[in-house]
C-alpha cells in the first residue's frame, strides 16, 4: 500500500497542542491512542502539568481537598515534550510555527489550540489588586481563596451568582461564615437557566442563610490603609463591610495570541466546523489547525447549527478526543462533535445537573417532583421540542431527556402523568433575562446565527 | 494516586463511597465529593470502586496503561507540583 500523507505525519510528523489543561492532555492522550509516533509538544502557561479546576470551587473551599492537589490523571504516557510556565504568544499560519514567550518558534504539521478561558477581572485594576479580592479559575486562585477562608473573615462578598459564586457562597455557608451575594439579574443562575429555577436557587440560598441582594450591582471597593479590602459600594447606594471579596463575574476566552494571525478567533472564541477544524478570518476551513474546550465555538445540528460555545467540563473532553481522532484521520474517517452539552454543579447539599442547551428554551415545564421540594426535573420547550432540561436531585433522568433532545421530541412533551404534581401540569415561560443585558457567567453562549444576536448588533450602534 | 469523577456520568449509586470511605463521599442526596489525589495506601480501594461503579465514572491513573512506572515519571520537565 502505497505511503500516505496520514501514514508520514503518523511516522514522522510534529503535532503541537497549546493549552496544558483538560482538553490538551486529553487531546494528547487520544492522538497518541491512534498511533501517532512523531514529536508531539505541550505548551501551557501555567507552570504545572495539567489539573482539574472544579473541585476548586467545591472540595478545594470546603476544606476537603487540597488546591495543590487536583492533577489529572493520565489514561495513558503521551511521551510529550512539555513547555510549561510558558505562553504561546503567536502563530505564523503560512510558515507553520507557534511562537513562544521565551522567543521560541516551534514549528508544527497539525496545532490544537485549547487555551480555554481566564476569569473575568475587577473591571477597576486598583480595586482588583487589593488584598482578599480573589477570582476563582487557577490553582493559585484556589489556594489563595482557601487560605483566606481558613482565616475566618467576618464577611465573604461573592459578586455575580452564576455557578462559581453560587458554590463558592455554599461553601462559606457550609463553614459557617457570613456571605453576602451580589447579582446584576433577578437571581442566581438566571443566565444559564432561566428566571423560574432562579428563583429556586434563590429561596435555596436564603434558607442556607446567604445574604442575596439581585438586581444590585457593587460599584466600587474600598481599602484599608494596609491594601486590603475593608468594605464595598452597591449600586443602591448602601456599603457593606467585609474582608474577602470574590469576583464571579464570568470568564474571557483566551485568544489575544491569535490576534493578526488571520485565525478567525476573538473575544467569542475561535470558530471551527463541526469537525473542530478552525477557520480563518475568511470563512475558510483550516485543515491542520484544529480547537477544543473552553476556546472553541461550534456548530451543531441538534441546536440549529448555531455556534456554541460551552464552559463545560465534559465538553472540553469529548471535543478533545473528537479533535484528535479527527487529526489523525483522513478525510472520510472524521467525526462531527456532536456531545450534546451536560454540565454539573453541586450547592448548598443539592446536585444541580442539566443537558441540551436550557437558554434556547422559551418555556419550561416541571415534569417530575416539585420546586417546593428541591427535588425535581424541568425540561425546556424551544418551537415545540425539547430543547434542554435540569435537575434538582433528580439526576438519574436526565438520561432520558439526553435522548428525547437528539431525537427532537415534541414539547410539551405528553408524559404528563409521570408525576402528577401541582406544578407539574403546564408549560410557563422559562424566563430567560433578555440576551443583550449581560448576566453573570452563563455557560452557553450562543453565537452566529441567532436572531437575538442579529438584534444587538442591529440595535446597539452609539448614534441612537 | 490521582483520580477525577466525571460527574457528567456519575448517578450517585454511592457504590465507590462504600468502598473506599475515605475518598468518596456523598453530599447531600445526590452529590459527590472526592478527594482528586488520594494517599498512596488507598490504591487497592480506590481501584475496587473504579471497578465497581456501574457508570465507569471513576478515572484513575495510568488505569489503560500497560506500563508499571508511576505516572508522570517520565514526563520531562514537567514535575509534580
Ligand atoms: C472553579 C471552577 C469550577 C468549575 N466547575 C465545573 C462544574 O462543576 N461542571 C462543569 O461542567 N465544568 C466546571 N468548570 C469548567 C471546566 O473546568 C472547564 O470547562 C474546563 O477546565 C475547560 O478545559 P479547557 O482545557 O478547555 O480550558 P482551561 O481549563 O481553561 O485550560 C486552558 C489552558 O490554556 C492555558 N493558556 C491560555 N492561553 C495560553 C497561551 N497563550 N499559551 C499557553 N497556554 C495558554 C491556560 O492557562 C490554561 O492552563 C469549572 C471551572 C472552574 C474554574
Ligand atoms: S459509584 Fe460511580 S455512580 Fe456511584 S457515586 Fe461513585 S462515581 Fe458515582
Amino acid at each position: 500500500m502505497a505511503d500516505t500523507a496520514l501514514d508520514q505525519l503518523k511516522r514522522s510528523g510534529r503535532v503541537v497542542v497549546v493549552g496544558a489543561s483538560l482538553a490538551g492532555l486529553r487531546a494528547a492522550e487520544v492522538i497518541r491512542e491512534k498511533g501517532f509516533a512523531g514529536s508531539l509538544t505541550l505548551i501551557g502557561d501555567e507552570p504545572h502539568e495539567p489539573y482539574d479546576r472544579p473541585p476548586l470551587s467545591k472540595q478545594v473551599l470546603l476544606g476537603k481537598a487540597d488546591a495543590e492537589r487536583t492533577l489529572l490523571p493520565r489514561r495513558r504516557d503521551i511521551d510529550a515534550e512539555w513547555r510549561l510556565g510558558v505562553a504561546a504568544t503567536g502563530l505564523d499560519m503560512a510558515a507553520r510555527t507557534v511562537k513562544l514567550a521565551d522567543g521560541e518558534e516551534v514549528p508544527y504539521d497539525r496545532l490544537l489550540i485549547a487555551t480555554g478561558v481566564r476569569a473575568r477581572p475587577w473591571p477597576n485594576e486598583a480595586e482588583g489588586e487589593l488584598g482578599g479580592v480573589f477570582t476563582l479559575r487557577t490553582r493559585e486562585d484556589g489556594v489563595g481563596l482557601a487560605r483566606a477562608l481558613n482565616a475566618g473573615p467576618r464577611r465573604v462578598l461573592v459578586i455575580g451568582a452564576g455557578f462559581t459564586g453560587s458554590e463558592i457562597a455554599s461553601a462559606c455557608r457550609e463553614r459557617g461564615l457570613e456571605v453576602t451575594v451580589a447579582e446584576r439579574g433577578n437571581g442566581p443562575l438566571v443566565g444559564a437557566l432561566g428566571g423560574v429555577i432562579g428563583a429556586v436557587a434563590a429561596e435555596l440560598q436564603r434558607e442556607n442563610g446567604v445574604d442575596l441582594r439581585t438586581g444590585i450591582s457593587v460599584t466600587a471597593l474600598e481599602g484599608d490603609s494596609t491594601g486590603r479590602v475593608r468594605a464595598a459600594h452597591l449600586s443602591d447606594g448602601t456599603t457593606l463591610e467585609c474582608d474577602v471579596v470574590v469576583v464571579g463575574l464570568g470568564a474571557q476566552r483566551n485568544t489575544e495570541w491569535l490576534m493578526g494571525s488571520g485565525l478567525g478567533a476573538g473575544p467569542r472564541g475561535i470558530a471551527c466546523d463541526a469537525g473542530c477544524r478552525a477557520f480563518d478570518l475568511r470563512g475558510i476551513v483550516t485543515d491542520d489547525i484544529y480547537v477544543a474546550g473552553d476556546v472553541a465555538r461550534s456548530p451543531h445540528a441538534l441546536f440549529g447549527y448555531q455556534f456554541l460555545s460551552l464552559e463545560h467540563w465534559g465538553n472540553a473532553v469529548a471535543q478533545a478526543e473528537t479533535a484528535a481522532h479527527n487529526m489523525m484521520s483522513e478525510s472520510t474517517d472524521r467525526r462531527p462533535h456532536l456531545w450534546v452539552p451536560a454540565f454539573w454543579s453541586s450547592q448548598f447539599g443539592v446536585n444541580i445537573k442539566s443537558v441540551g442547551v436550557p437558554s434556547m428554551g422559551t418555556e419550561i415545564m416541571i415534569t417530575q417532583g416539585s420546586r417546593a421540594e428541591r427535588r425535581f426535573t424541568g425540561v425546556y420547550g424551544y418551537q415545540g421540542r425539547v430543547i434542554g432540561a435540569v435537575t434538582f436531585d433528580n439526576g438519574r433522568w436526565l438520561q432520558f431527556y439526553e435522548k428525547q433532545i437528539e431525537c427532537t421530541a415534541p414539547f410539551p412533551p405528553p408524559f404528563t402523568t409521570v408525576d402528577r404534581r401541582p406544578d407539574g401540569q403546564r408549560p410557563i415561560p422559562a424566563d430567560f433575562p433578555d440576551p443583550s443585558v449581560p448576566t453573570h457567567g452563563p455557560t452557553i453562549t450562543l453565537s452566529g446565527y441567532s436572531p437575538a444576536d442579529r438584534r444587538i448588533a442591529t440595535f446597539t450602534p452609539a448614534g441612537h | 494516586m490521582r483520580l477525577v469523577v466525571d460527574l457528567n456520568r456519575c448517578q450517585g449509586y454511592a457504590q465507590c463511597a462504600f468502598l473506599a470511605p475515605d475518598v468518596f463521599a456523598m453530599h447531600g442526596d445526590e452529590g459527590l465529593l472526592y478527594d482528586p489525589q488520594a494517599a498512596a495506601a488507598q490504591r487497592e480501594r480506590v481501584l475496587q470502586a473504579a471497578a465497581a461503579c456501574p457508570v465507569q465514572a471513576i478515572l484513575v491513573d495510568g488505569l489503560d496503561l500497560a506500563a508499571t512506572a508511576p505516572a508522570a515519571a517520565s514526563h520531562g520537565e514537567a514535575s509534580d507540583g
